[in-house]
């Protein structure tokens, strides 16, 4: 083995330590809840907890109604901007990634101050238009992890002349991104939807602050409040964020067309 | 009758003038190419032509009917791309249906067709492959079937053969024609490459600086080329520069030869004029008679198989002719001096 082979292997070592040492405290420490034996007493508790199914349930359609509209947002857009103003790119890049240097405390005072139940539109005055605010609100958060990887998927793909074959073809707007642009960017759609997945089920202030029963605030109430139950949680946040990770994998694999480009 | 007819098309980008005063008439079925070198305004005005972009000025009228301000997804135009563009997420079988699915069609009728498609590029059997597993000569073929399944008005074809290796660009141009024949459709080819145009066009328009230089077929492109620059892009030629000793008897004189041409010239005694001759009009002496004899020194022999190209000064100009290889014919040595012949009707006189 030459010395560079031997800095490499002591290089992913001490960043596999680095990675997995704690989750193997957490999940340790998660299995103590019963004194003297290891047991899952902790996971059987919060699986068992109608706040947490509820809670999770919850996150995980915010989720996926985050996911279908950052995928609306983000692909039209994306699309446009390759396509027709090109010169504006790096404007677009510069407002999606925005969400990144503006804190979601800022950005929640904002809705507040905005969609209250004395403004023009009282979104905040009913539930669904306080879910439907937090959703945008998660669909902003994760805009610039969307917007790249759109961004990315598209950089792969012959844009212009493939529209242009569409066109030709007597196919219309609609047709050419749900038929042709929407498939090709898929892979990437997915990694930017496990992205969204991740920051919406692990969010914390604009659900709290909007007073809407999420997970993310619920996991603060647990750590607060109890000594194992915080550890199982954090395992069960992990292994449904590997999940994800998993299914993309799973998806990008199942895909016949994105073989040769792999 | 013209089947379609392009009128004043012009084309600016800023302030850059692309195309000009572009008209064109194309009968019904005919395979016309625009040919020309990069810049020169061909693509545009076929982009124009498929509606991909909208003209400054002009107006393009297909069937008699006006179609200018027409989208392109609603002028009924196939169109094949030098880059293929083909579908990735499609197969080849979803590829070629893809024009008749947008359109409609019943399935009975998207699955026959596409089946004939398939058989007429000859790849059956390659329906359920993705555009990955084929070669660029197969994705030309499938880009081709795509683009007149659903039975265009017009095919326009944008440097198909381009990204090509020569050997399968040779014989998918003879495809590609076949084809056009066997359908009838009027297409519309545009290339770089003069010997692409020449052998498959009916009619050729050569542009340079986004005008028409000349339209024509092939033969007259070739023979009688209007200006100095289609005879100059259209074939290799040899321009001998001289001066009208006699306009109404046609004759100019280059360096101590009198060329008598086969035609007067509009131009006054001791206008300077630029006469062009083809290599292969250029004779050896011997091998046939001519209507003028001019000495020539040999400066460089190439034996290139069944031709024999030579270079050699005559009349203070540097030239090259062919001669075809015979046997019994040894090409001349390098550095003697020979004597050829140029017949009057080969000597072409160059406007500017």
């Amino acid at each position: 083995m030459t010395p560079g082979r031997v800095w490499a292997w002591v290089a992913a070592g001490f960043g596999a330590i680095y990675f997995a040492l704690p989750l193997i405290g957490t999940f340790e420490f998660s299995l103590r809840a019963r004194r003297g034996v290891y047991s899952f007493d902790a996971y059987r508790s919060v699986l068992a907890d109608p706040q947490f199914q509820a809670t999770f349930l919850y996150s995980v359609v915010m989720a996926l109604l985050t996911i279908v509209m950052g995928v609306l947002i983000v692909t039209p857009t994306a699309f446009w901007v390759r396509l027709k103003l090109p010169s504006i790119r790096p404007v677009v890049e510069f407002i999606t990634l925005l969400p990144l240097v503006i804190p979601p405390i800022v950005l929640v005072f904002g809705y507040i101050r905005l969609y209250n139940t004395a403004s023009v539109l009282p979104l905040t005055g009913s539930t669904l238009g306080t879910n439907l605010l937090l959703m945008l609100g998660y669909t902003t958060l994760a805009l610039p992890y969307m917007y790249r990887a759109v961004d990315t998927g598209l950089r792969t793909l012959d844009v212009r002349t493939i529209t242009e074959a569409a066109q030709m073809l007597g196919a219309g707007w609609l047709t050419i991104l749900a038929r042709l642009i929407l498939p090709n960017v898929l892979v990437a759609v997915l990694s930017g939807a496990f992205l969204t997945f991740a920051i919406v089920i692990g969010e914390y202030v604009l659900a709290a602050l909007l007073n809407r029963p999420a997970f993310g605030p619920y996991m603060v109430w647990m750590g607060s409040n109890r000594a194992y139950e915080p550890a199982a949680l954090a395992v069960i946040a992990f292994a449904v964020t590997w999940g994800c990770l998993g299914l993309i994998q799973l998806a990008t694999r199942l895909a016949p067309h994105t073989r040769a480009r792999r | 009758m013209s089947f379609i007819q392009l009128n004043g098309l012009a084309k600016q980008f800023g302030p850059t003038r692309v195309v000009n005063d572009f008209s064109l008439s194309i009968p019904k079925g005919a395979f016309v190419s625009l040919l020309g070198p990069s810049g020169c305004g061909k693509t545009t005005v076929l982009r124009m032509l498929a509606g991909l972009e909208q003209p400054s000025a002009g107006s393009i009228t297909i069937d008699g009917k006006d179609v200018t301000t027409l989208k392109a997804n609603q002028r009924q135009i196939g169109m094949v791309f030098q880059a293929y563009a083909l579908f990735p997420n499609l197969t080849v079988a979803e590829n070629v249906a893809f024009g008749l699915r947008v359109a409609g069609r019943p399935r009975t009728e998207i699955d026959r067709r596409v089946a004939e498609m398939l058989e007429l590029i000859g790849l059956p059997d390659l329906g359920a492959r993705y555009p990955f597993q084929l070669s660029g000569g197969q994705q030309q073929r499938v880009a081709l079937a795509r683009a007149i399944a659903p039975r265009p008005r017009v095919l326009l074809l944008d440097e198909p053969l381009s990204a090509l290796d020569a050997k399968i660009r040779v014989s998918l141009r003879s495809e590609i024609r076949a084809i056009q024949r066997e359908l009838g459709i009027t297409t519309v080819f545009v290339t770089h490459d003069q010997e692409e145009a020449l052998s498959i066009s009916d009619q050729v328009v050569v542009m340079y600086k986004g005008i028409a230089e000349q339209a024509g077929t092939p033969f007259e492109i070739y023979n009688a080329p209007k200006t100095s620059f289609v005879a100059t892009f259209v074939g290799t030629l040899n321009v001998l520069q001289g001066e009208v000793e006699d306009g109404a008897a046609g004759t100019v004189r280059v360096g101590e030869a009198r060329l008598p041409l086969a035609a007067p010239i509009a131009a006054a005694k001791g206008a300077r004029v630029a006469l062009a001759v083809r290599p292969e009009s250029v004779r050896l002496k011997g091998a046939e008679t001519c209507d003028i004899e001019v000495p020539a020194d040999i400066q460089d022999v190439s034996f290139l198989g069944s031709v024999i190209r030579i270079r050699a000064a005559m009349l203070g100009t540097r030239v090259e002719f062919d001669m075809f290889n015979q046997p019994d014919m040894p090409p001349p040595a390098p550095g003697s001096r020979v004597t050829v012949g140029l017949n009057s009707r080969d000597l072409l006189l160059l406007a500017d």
